[in-house]
């Protein structure tokens, strides 16, 4: 092969020596359709073969962990579900203590992740919306950057951290502000009252707003990416028909980001959904069954988990949070399913 | 001569700017406004956060003991005592979780960018590092726990919780070196190619060095990362308030979870050791993150 190749190389050469005498007419240059590169096909070394495959182990590795993780938590949830003794989706209780007798139901659960996790996407969105705006395009250029890190710092908190800090420095501060809507607003379902009493903090109110902290990088790191790759065509050509600033914003630079801002909130919704143990520090548990307000304690399918840590001891225990766990697991995957979906779509073709 | 620039100088018609309604100023200056307060209101959080941690967690930092002794044979209400015991553990399993997912994630990358291109297999493996880094961190820990404590048999321990970080680590890689070997300039591989440097060495002597303080800093922000997760420990090791270097045997401290446990000791030396050891993890993460910074900062990628 190299044989073959090496007085083919050497003829374009001189075509290319040709052209810089000045005959351009007759030598393509070095634009000339190349021979197939030696290394390309015929020849196959035992190093790249090896390192191909590894390579390509490490891919199938990942996708068959995902599997793996469903498969797993699967085998280990169904005992435990055989021997629950009341429904796992409609029930209410959680008594996991005495294996023969299990009685485990997530509906209470379900209730307080939405509610939290739904609290925090309502507070986080268009405030990361608007960090995002301002941080693309109203922040001096040579600030945009620090201000983003600063922003960014707010991911690098742990999560117990912020626990501490909604249930002991945070919860005073709000409870008079939750108490007030709960004496003003409470004739709104919502804001009516919870199973705890509105001042005591340890509520989905308090819960959501940490959770909204939490996930405001996320959503404004997604969505500061998006609307900065808006064509500056766009822009120019906005501003060039006299719109102002906000018309700008609101004519181009929104249009074309706004579906990334969706996928960027889905993504802080999943996070929300399996946060645990700022949830697990902040809410207060309680047997009392929840009232469908944002005054509520309780536990998440994720803290219940957490807070269930210390009677991990039986198999059929552990069966029943693997069985909440596994709720999670599918829908967080769901949900980190559709932000990359909205995501990908966002964008794409418009420019 | 004058007259004559007066008469060019006049506008031939009326001015095609119109001078903007009082309504489309007020929408702009409100506009800008509103979006300068979302920023705003997000550092709040932030200050206050880390005002608080250092109002609380400062008087235990300053205690000499606090970096090289542990809590072992402190009563719930003695003061004193040190963080050691938690810092070994904390970044023990760090390490090791380093040791696991860097290659692997590296590995991953290399797969996605100069093998995979868009092949379905790529296209499947980048979906399930999307669905992996979205992977509530309590998921994590029960599936080893499934895995390694109910099926394998092992007892709770530092190495579990080490697994259970490489599947939060991981995407974190994957996603760094994806970034970074798509920035390596093409010019550089299609020269080593040009001079018969086989494909696999070409990414071994070529690429990977290119793009390593990309991937070092990736690295250490991933580090920083899974530091401060706490709801794995919480099912797969026990907490132990002496020094325990043993990875594989006996309950095993770190930081999370010895803030976690201090909680729930509702004495004020308690409280004391709480904010100190939140201080100290955030102080942790913190540096790390800043070392991470200037290595981005000195030995960047030299693109063209």
């Amino acid at each position: 092969m190299t044989d073959s190749t090496k007085p083919e190389q050497r003829s374009e050469g001189t075509g290319t020596a040709g052209a810089l005498r000045g005959v351009p007419e007759e030598a393509p240059g070095p634009e000339n359709p190349t021979p197939e590169s030696p290394s390309d096909k015929s020849v196959v070394r035992l190093g790249d073969r090896i390192f191909r495959s590894v390579a390509t182990g490490s891919g199938i590795f990942v996708i068959a962990t995902i599997a793996a993780i469903g498969i797993f938590l699967l085998i280990r949830a169904i005992p435990s579900l055989q021997a629950n003794e009341v429904s796992f989706l409609f029930s209410r209780e959680w008594q996991t203590g005495d294996p023969s007798n299990l009685r485990f139901g997530i509906l209470d659960l379900a209730w307080i992740t939405v509610a939290s996790s739904l609290v925090a996407l309502i507070l986080a969105m268009p405030i990361a919306c608007g960090i995002a705006l301002f941080l693309t395009q109203y922040a001096p250029r040579v600030l945009a950057r620090p201000f983003a890190y600063l922003v960014d710092l707010l991911a690098a908190v742990p999560s117990v951290v912020y626990g501490l800090w909604g249930a002991l420095v945070l919860a005073p501060v709000i409870s008079p502000f939750a108490v007030w809507l709960n004496n003003n607003l409470g004739w709104i379902p919502i804001f009516a009252d919870g199973n705890v009493p509105a001042g005591s903090g340890a509520n989905v109110f308090t819960a959501g707003i940490v959770l909204a902290v939490m996930i405001l990088p996320i959503i404004t790191g997604v969505t500061r990416e998006v609307f900065a790759r808006t064509p500056t065509a766009h822009i120019e050509g906005a501003l060039a028909l006299g719109a102002t600033k906000w018309e700008v914003v609101r004519t181009t630079v929104w249009p074309f980001g706004r579906n990334g801002f969706i996928g960027g909130s889905m993504l802080g919704l999943g996070r929300a959904l399996g946060e645990t143990v700022a949830l697990t520090i902040i809410l207060s548990y309680t047997y009392t069954p929840p009232n469908y307000s944002i005054f509520d304690a309780g536990a998440t399918f994720a803290s219940r988990i957490a807070l269930g840590s210390a009677e991990f001891n039986n198999n059929l225990s552990v069966g029943a949070y693997i069985a909440a766990g596994l709720v999670l697991f599918i829908v967080t995957f769901a949900v980190n399913a559709l932000a990359r979906w909205i995501e990908s779509s966002s964008g794409k073709g418009k420019e | 001569m004058r007259t004559d620039t007066a008469d060019v100088e006049q506008p031939a018609a009326d001015p095609a700017f119109q001078y903007l309604s009082l309504g489309r100023k007020l929408k702009n200056n409100a506009a800008t406004v509103v979006f300068t307060a979302a920023f705003l209101i997000a550092v709040v959080p932030l200050l206050w956060v880390l005002v608080t941690l250092l109002q609380r967690g400062l008087p235990p930092l300053l205690n000499a003991d606090w970096w090289n002794h542990s809590f072992y044979g402190l009563l719930p209400s003695d003061f004193g005592g040190g963080i050691y015991h938690a810092l070994v553990g904390t970044i023990e399993q760090a390490l090791v979780c380093a040791l696991f997912s860097v290659p692997l994630g590296v590995t991953v990358g290399i797969f996605l960018i100069e093998y995979g291109q868009n092949s379905r297999l790529a296209k499947t493996a980048t979906f399930m590092v999307d669905i992996l880094s979205g992977l509530p961190s309590i998921v994590a820990g029960l599936f080893i726990y499934a895995l390694w404590i109910t099926t394998f048999g092992f007892d709770r321990s530092g190495f579990a919780v080490s697994l259970s970080l490489v599947l939060l680590m991981l995407p974190l890689v994957v996603r760094t070196t994806e970034t970074m070997l798509r920035i390596v300039p093409d010019e550089l591989r299609e020269a080593s190619y040009a001079l018969g440097v086989p494909k696999w060495k070409t990414i071994l002597k070529v690429v990977l060095p290119t793009a390593l303080s990309g991937i070092v800093t990736g690295v250490m922000l991933g580090l920083a990362r899974i530091m401060g997760e706490t709801a794995p420990l919480l099912i797969l090791v026990g907490y132990s308030r002496a020094i325990n270097f043993n990875l594989f045997e006996g309950p095993m401290a770190s930081l999370p979870l010895t803030v976690y446990t201090a909680r729930k000791t509702s004495t004020e030396a308690g409280e004391y050791r709480m904010w100190g050891a939140a201080l100290t993890l955030v102080l942790l993460i913190m540096l790390i993150n800043l070392l991470a910074t200037l290595i981005s900062k000195f030995f960047a990628v030299k693109t063209k």
